[in-house]
């Protein structure tokens, strides 16, 4: 296989692009393709001072090195949220990835600021560790910004992980999920603004750009989000990609570009009702004097016994065992 | 040939040679969720891989939002 730019050995063949690359020119196409998604939607400007949410997974610390690698002045904020021995090497990625770019990192921990962790903000509160895990980090992320006084908020949301979420607001026809799911949501009401600019990129071109930059990464996957559902979409997609490259990004580019508009209106008329939480002061979708969701999460992870990560994953289990057998029955 | 597979991270050992996309559907692994890896360098899909070599196959999904 020879690279499409310049005919040389390629490293990578990408079906949807019906191109092959070697390394120097599949970053390249990497970077052009970050660059379109800034700039079509107005994300940054190169005077922004920006915070990136990283994991130590290979999106976030990949979207953090190309900003970098482009121009922009970004920081980044890491929440060690208690699931055992994979938050402890994912934190350690990413202090590495920050340590030896001398970028500046700053780390948030569940147990030591807040007094919990996910395991048990899970079972405290009965929902499902990825809704905790999910609702604490924008929490943590949007504070962070306001408090630091950043103009915008990066996530490493890519094109797999928008079109999974499509696909599941679509398979529920869930309108206002799907008005609001766009690449750049602005700042109001006490919100940082928060942008992706990944969405046009794969998770394969972002896990090959790790390699290809020599970015070390955590592979393994979180031991509580394996199998949800969120994956099982992703596989799905993966199905119909194989078939007919090109799918997924038609799918959800495509909807940008034609139905995003078309709901348009659903997303504006639904933004207004927001006061602040009489507790922590974040603005919270309740009525006046109300406590925001993060706030009540924590009061009553703080007031649970610690739960370890195996005791989630045996409960997970054996749900997924007795369904199995329902389903068999 | 050593293939190294994750989540959770096994060794198998392959008798003879194989193309990258040849041993990917062996392995029931679809080619867009996956990156195979020889020596920390990326292998396109058309590549050859020999016997004596060492590969990892990266699965690229991730679960978490």
């Amino acid at each position: 296989m020879k690279c499409r730019t310049c005919r040389g050995p390629a490293i990578i063949d990408l079906p949807r692009h019906n191109a092959n690359f070697c390394a120097e020119h599949f970053l390249q196409m990497c970077r052009r393709q970050v660059e379109k998604a800034i700039h079509d939607h107005q994300m940054l400007n190169k005077s922004d001072r920006i915070l990136v949410a990283v994991s130590g997974g290979k999106d976030s610390l990949a979207v953090w090195d190309m900003l970098i690698d482009l121009g922009y002045q970004a920081d980044g904020l890491y929440v060690a949220l208690g699931i055992g021995e994979y938050s402890e090497e994912s934190r350690g990625y990413t202090e590495r990835f920050a340590d030896e770019r001398g970028l500046k990192l700053t780390v948030v921990s569940l147990r030591d600021d807040y007094g919990y962790d996910i395991p048990t903000a899970s079972r405290a509160t009965g929902r499902v560790p990825c809704s905790a895990c999910g609702m604490s980090k924008r929490h943590l992320f949007d504070k962070a910004a306001i408090d630091g006084g950043y103009d915008v908020v990066v996530t490493g949301h890519n094109l797999d992980d928008e079109a999974a979420v499509l696909f599941g607001n679509a398979l529920r026809w869930d309108v206002e999920y799907l008005a609001r799911q766009l690449p750049v949501l602005p700042s109001r009401h006490g919100f940082p603004k928060k942008v992706k600019p990944l969405i046009r990129l794969s998770e394969r071109e972002m896990a090959a750009w790790c390699v290809v930059r020599g970015i070390d990464y955590i592979v393994d996957e979180c031991p509580i989000a394996a199998g949800n559902k969120h994956i099982g979409f992703k596989e799905a997609l993966n199905v119909l990609e194989d078939k007919s490259p090109g799918t997924k990004a038609s799918y959800y580019l495509g909807f940008l570009d034609r139905m995003a508009p078309v709901l348009a209106g659903i997303a504006a008329s639904g933004a207004d009702s927001v006061t602040p939480c009489m507790r922590c002061g974040a603005p919270t979708g309740g009525e006046e004097g109300s406590v925001c969701a993060f706030c009540r999460l924590v009061e009553r992870s703080v007031a649970h016994e610690p739960v370890s990560v195996e005791l989630i994953l045996k409960k997970s289990r054996s749900q997924k065992r007795a369904q199995s057998e329902v389903a068999q029955s | 040939m050593k293939v190294i597979l994750r989540n959770p991270r096994r060794e198998i050992e392959i008798e003879g040679r194989r193309r990258v996309h040849g041993l990917l559907a062996e392995l029931g692994l679809p080619r867009e969720s996956h990156l195979v890896i020889r020596n920390g360098t990326l292998v396109p899909g058309d590549e050859e891989l020999d016997k004596d070599d060492v590969i990892e196959i990266r699965p690229v999904i991730s679960g978490g939002m």
